[in-house]
């Protein structure tokens, strides 16, 4: 987070920066992305235009002997995502958790099995442990049990875990969470329900 | 052969009451429902009667020509299936580019057998009602490299390229969650819920989930084969619809299957 504020700062020079490539010798990156343009087909809501990256797709996209990332890339990466934050009105950041814990639970949602029409969840147990009561919780991201008793209720905190849900990218370069403001999985109210889960003191979260 | 297959078939008898059942089973389980399914089942697999089922269908006449697929050459010759799946996805000079089984198998329907692309892959997956001649077949020419070690060298130039794509889509991440393969699949001991996830970039995990495929899934009540799991775990990701047979579902099963290169194929697995 620190670093993120610490070098905002280049965001100045970041226009002079060459735009991102995975170039070399042996690049086959477009070609895999020709490759898929003919295996793929538009099914249900899941259009082709599913298949196109943006800026931050395509950087973590690399594979394993590629060049990685280099910090000034990062960064600039970082700072945009974080400019593109759509924060709610007066910082109003109330929820509630009992809605955040239904979010958290549920995964269906833009598969191309799914109805465009259901209602789309966040499906944060797949990746986080959040309440002790829930078992079934993945371990892709860190646990998120006592997640507010922990780091307390300040509004910068607050804050800053509406900004995480809302675009992970913008602190953790290629985070493998997705970017549910950003990407418009989930709304901003429903993301201040998550914010709720995570901080309310009465949320299971922050029980014992 | 005909020995062994006939042996099978008073197990599959037995099986056949346990099968119907096993989707609720699987749905009502709490635990693991793997693990349950065994301790009711012992190591028997129902995949057996797609086994069955694919023997008779390769050696069957059909289509518009009536041949059987017994000229079907998947690598070793017209009408060998022994040790063919632990060789492949290869290079086929015939055809002109790389091919797995159920590519392989589609391109036969088509070449020899005359049957339109699109009837073949009309049943390319079973749901209960209509049963996939492909998963069928799969089950069938998987089991007969039972044993057998895993061996996709890359030999050919095609091949090299093949498994360079498929590692390019591996890591490839776009779509509403930005997900790629890798995302799930590119670090060890973690799970989606509870889930395991293999890490498939890792030569011992890779080997283990690959040797298993295709598999019967318990909460399925079918056999499933690697084109349905990439497809399946595409859709997943949120992706379009990846084509059966396509070149990159042909490129990804290459990246996987060199991965688990010297994997012992215990084809047809039993999978959650
Ligand atoms: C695909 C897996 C995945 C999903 C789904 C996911 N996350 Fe994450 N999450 C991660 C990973 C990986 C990290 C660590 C990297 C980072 O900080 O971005 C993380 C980090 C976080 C953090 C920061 C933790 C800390 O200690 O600072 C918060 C808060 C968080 N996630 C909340 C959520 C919420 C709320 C949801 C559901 C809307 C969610 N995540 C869904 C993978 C996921
Ligand atoms: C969002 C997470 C996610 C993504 C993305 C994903 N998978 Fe999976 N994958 C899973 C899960 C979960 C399972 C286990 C499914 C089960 O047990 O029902 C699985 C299973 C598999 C298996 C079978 C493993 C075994 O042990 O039998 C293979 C192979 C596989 N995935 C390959 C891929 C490939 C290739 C891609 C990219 C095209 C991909 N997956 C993308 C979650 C994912």
């Amino acid at each position: 987070m620190t670093r993120t504020i610490a070098l905002a700062g280049l965001i100045g020079s970041a226009v002079l920066l060459p735009a991102l490539a995975l170039a070399g010798p042996q690049d086959i990156s477009g070609e895999a992305r020709s490759v898929m343009e003919r295996s793929f087909s538009a099914k249900g809501q899941a259009g082709m235009d599913r298949l196109e990256q943006d800026e931050v797709q395509q950087a973590c996209s690399r594979t394993p002997d590629a060049e990685p990332l280099s910090m000034e890339e990062e960064d600039r990466l970082m700072a945009r995502e974080a400019a593109a934050i759509r924060y709610p009105a007066d910082d109003n950041f109330a929820g509630d958790w009992k809605e955040g814990e239904k979010i958290a639970q549920y995964g269906r949602g833009l598969q191309f099995s799914d109805d465009p029409a259901a209602r789309v969840g966040g499906n944060c147990y797949a990746c986080h442990q959040l309440s002790k009561t829930e078992v079934a919780y993945g371990t892709i991201g860190p646990s998120l049990h006592q997640y507010g008793a922990l780091r307390g209720n300040d509004p910068e905190t607050v804050r800053n875990t509406y900004a995480k849900i809302y675009n992970p990218q913008a602190t953790m370069p290629c985070s493998n969470m997705p970017r549910f403001g950003h990407k418009g999985i989930l709304t901003q109210e429903q993301i201040r329900h998550l914010v709720a889960l995570l901080h309310d003191p009465a949320s299971p979260v922050n029980a014992e | 052969m005909i020995g062994k297959r006939t042996s099978k078939s008073a197990i599959a008898l037995v099986l056949a009451g346990f099968a119907a059942s096993s989707v609720v089973m699987a749905q009502s389980s709490g635990g693991d429902p793997l693990a349950e399914y065994r301790e009711m089942m012992g190591d028997d697999n129902p995949a057996e009667f797609s086994v069955m089922r694919g023997e008779e269908l390769w050696t069957t006449a059909r289509g518009p020509n009536n041949v059987s697929l017994e000229k079907c050459d998947l690598g070793s010759g017209p009408g060998v299936t022994e040790g063919v799946y632990a060789n492949l996805p290869r290079y086929f000079k015939d055809a002109g580019r790389v091919m797995d089984l159920e590519t392989r198998l589609l391109h036969c329907m088509e070449t020899l057998q005359g049957i339109a692309r699109a009837d073949a892959l009309e049943q390319r997956f079973g749901d209960g009602a209509k049963q996939s001649d492909f998963e069928a077949l799969a089950a069938f020419i998987a089991e007969d490299s039972r044993g057998l070690k895993l061996s996709v060298p890359l030999r050919h130039k095609a091949e090299r390229k093949a498994y360079a794509l498929g590692e390019q889509i591996f890591f490839y991440r776009a779509g509403p969650h930005d997900f790629a393969c890798a995302t799930c699949h590119a670090q060890s001991g973690v799970r989606i819920r509870l889930q395991d996830l293999p890490n498939l970039t890792d030569a011992a995990d890779a080997q283990k989930a690959y040797s298993g495929w295709p598999a019967y899934r318990i909460s399925q009540g079918e056999v499933r084969t690697m084109q349905w799991r990439m497809r399946d775990c595409l859709r997943q990701q949120r992706f379009p619809e990846l084509g059966f047979g396509s070149e990159a579902s042909v490129a990804l099963i290459t990246y996987l299957a060199h991965q688990a290169d010297g994997a012992t194929m215990e084809a047809p697995g039993l999978k959650r």
